[in-house]
């Protein structure tokens, strides 16, 4: 797989690390009434869906910097691929 | 039909004509007590079990498209019970001690192997962690040995002992770990279930579950509803595409692992090695090949193939110990979906849905565990209580911070 990368162009797969669904930007809040239980949501649960899927991908070896890769995961083919950072701060995030 | 030698010699004589076909192929009927969705090693063996065990009389299996078309035809079909922690060591025990008794009691060549299992050791962490290993497997009724260099250079005088990148410094083997005919594994349980009133429907797949007030009473499938007091869900890499269609998220991911077979050679290699330093596992097969396999890619995938790099990594991995690699070809790769949980442990447990039960998270270590997963899963199905060497496979677990973590790496899923 190539990824795009927004910065650098296209990337070889093989340089980044998988670090699983983008839905791990979304912190629970630690301070809820129902913290507990959204943690243990937050960290074991997974859509895991077959189809488009919004992922992080580290680049290891590269600029080390995130990115969120939409790919679907029945064909591997890469949609979009964003900086994490920027995706983070769309959703409210303040880095 | 009862398969023997006698019967062999009779219908070679006879031209062949009596074989009948292995198993029906029946129309759903409208209601089952017992609805097992997905064909494959673990579901079959379910099947078999509580016809066999648990005298059940009513059950079904349903499978999308064929029986054994899914990972219990793509492994690399070895069988071992060399684990650490109490949650799973008893667990894979029983299923060795399944696998050899397993082809006297289904009645079908399985060509169960007891060729042994060596795991290279190449630094002195992990001799000891090895070690160790070897003890928790022996205080369960396992058998171990911790083996010396010059043993293991006795047994395998191929492997590279002298001048590696990781030098071998000795081996935790399993003389009763092995390898079994993977696809004979499916049709032995398929046929001992069917000739015992299982119904397997094959091109039938499930498209959603009737639940109401929070009780499953079936499934919708594309031949129609197929009403049932129970439904046990084992679809392995599919779990979360099926589970999801009940409303569940489940704590796993779906990974593809890549598996490769050498052309045919001339007997090589005498039992299993795995070479955990490069993670790279090969055993030969009976018809010559060499089969062997390494990493999964490390993305979610549901598309039954991999990608480049996972084959070169793995082909580095097999120079790297097997410098004699380098002189076969390889002849086919394959790829198959696993269902990578949370703690890289399984889950055998009811859901909170009345009648509805669930086998997966197998990660890519479900064949060995075929009989004893089917043995258990069947228990949990005919008595509603866990059989006993499966009480830890729970879904709270991760809740309960009672993770069976081998590595102890985290929630990960592809690091497992």
């Amino acid at each position: 797989m190539i990824i795009d990368h927004p910065l650098l162009g296209p990337r070889d797969a093989a340089e980044f690390t998988y670090m699983g669904d983008a839905k791990l930007i979304d912190r629970p809040d630690p301070d809820a009434d129902t913290a507990a239980q959204d943690f243990h949501d937050y960290a074991y649960l997974r859509d895991n869906p077959a189809g488009w899927h919004q992922e992080l991908w580290f680049h290891e070896a590269g600029d080390r910097s995130w990115l969120v890769v939409t790919r679907n995961t029945l064909t591997h083919e890469i949609s979009k691929v964003e900086l994490a950072r920027d995706v983070a701060r769309s959703r409210g995030r303040n880095k | 039909m009862r398969y023997s030698g006698l019967r062999v010699i009779k219908e070679a004589l006879t031209g062949h004509k009596g074989w009948t076909p292995a198993w029906r192929d029946p129309a759903p009927k409208p209601q089952y007590d017992i609805v097992i969705i997905g064909g494959g090693g673990h579901g079959l063996a379910t099947a078999y079990y509580l016809a066999k065990q648990f005298s059940q009389k009513s059950v079904a299996v349903l499978e999308k498209g064929w029986i054994g078309g899914g990972n219990v035809g793509r492994n690399t079909t070895i069988i071992r019970s060399n684990y650490l922690l109490d949650g799973n060591e008893p667990f894979y025990e029983f299923s060795l001690k399944l696998w050899e008794g397993l082809e006297q009691d289904f009645n079908y060549n399985a060509m169960v192997s007891q060729r042994g299992i060596l795991n290279l050791i190449h630094s002195d962490g992990q001799r000891d962690a090895f070690i160790r290993r070897g003890n928790a497997m022996i205080l369960n009724g396992a058998d171990a040995e911790l083996l010396s260099t010059a043993q293991i250079k006795a047994r395998y005088p191929f492997l590279n002992t002298h001048d590696a990148r990781f030098p071998i410094k000795g081996g935790l083997a399993q003389h009763r770990g092995g390898t079994v005919r993977h696809d004979a594994v499916a049709w032995g349980y398929a046929r001992g279930a069917d000739s015992r009133g299982v119904d397997i429907i094959q091109n039938c797949e499930v498209t959603d579950f009737r639940i109401e007030n929070g009780t499953c009473l079936g499934v919708e499938t594309t031949k129609g509803f197929i009403g049932a007091g129970k439904v046990g869900c084992a679809v392995a890499g599919s779990s979360s595409r099926l589970m999801a269609k009940a409303d569940m998220r489940l704590p796993m991911e779906s990974h593809v692992l890549q598996a490769f077979v050498s052309e045919g050679l001339k007997p090589v290699l005498p039992g299993v090695v795995t070479f955990g330093a490069g993670h790279f596992y090969v055993s030969q097969s009976d018809k010559g090949g060499l089969v062997f396999g390494g990493d999964i890619d490390g993305y979610n995938s549901y598309a039954q193939r991999g990608n480049l790099p996972v084959v070169e990594d793995v082909c580095e991995g097999g120079m790297a110990i097997f410098p004699m690699l380098g002189r076969a070809r390889l002849l086919r790769m394959w790829g198959g979906i696993m269902d990578m949980s949370m703690d890289g442990s399984p889950i055998i447990d009811k859901t909170h849905i009345d009648g509805l039960y669930f086998n997966g998270g197998w990660c890519y270590g479900g064949f060995k565990a075929t009989p004893a997963s089917g043995y258990c899963f069947a228990h949990l199905l005919a008595t509603d209580t866990p059989h006993q060497t499966a009480t830890a496979y729970r879904f709270d677990r991760f809740e309960k911070g009672l993770m069976i973590d081998e590595k102890g790496v985290g929630n990960q899923p592809n690091l497992h």
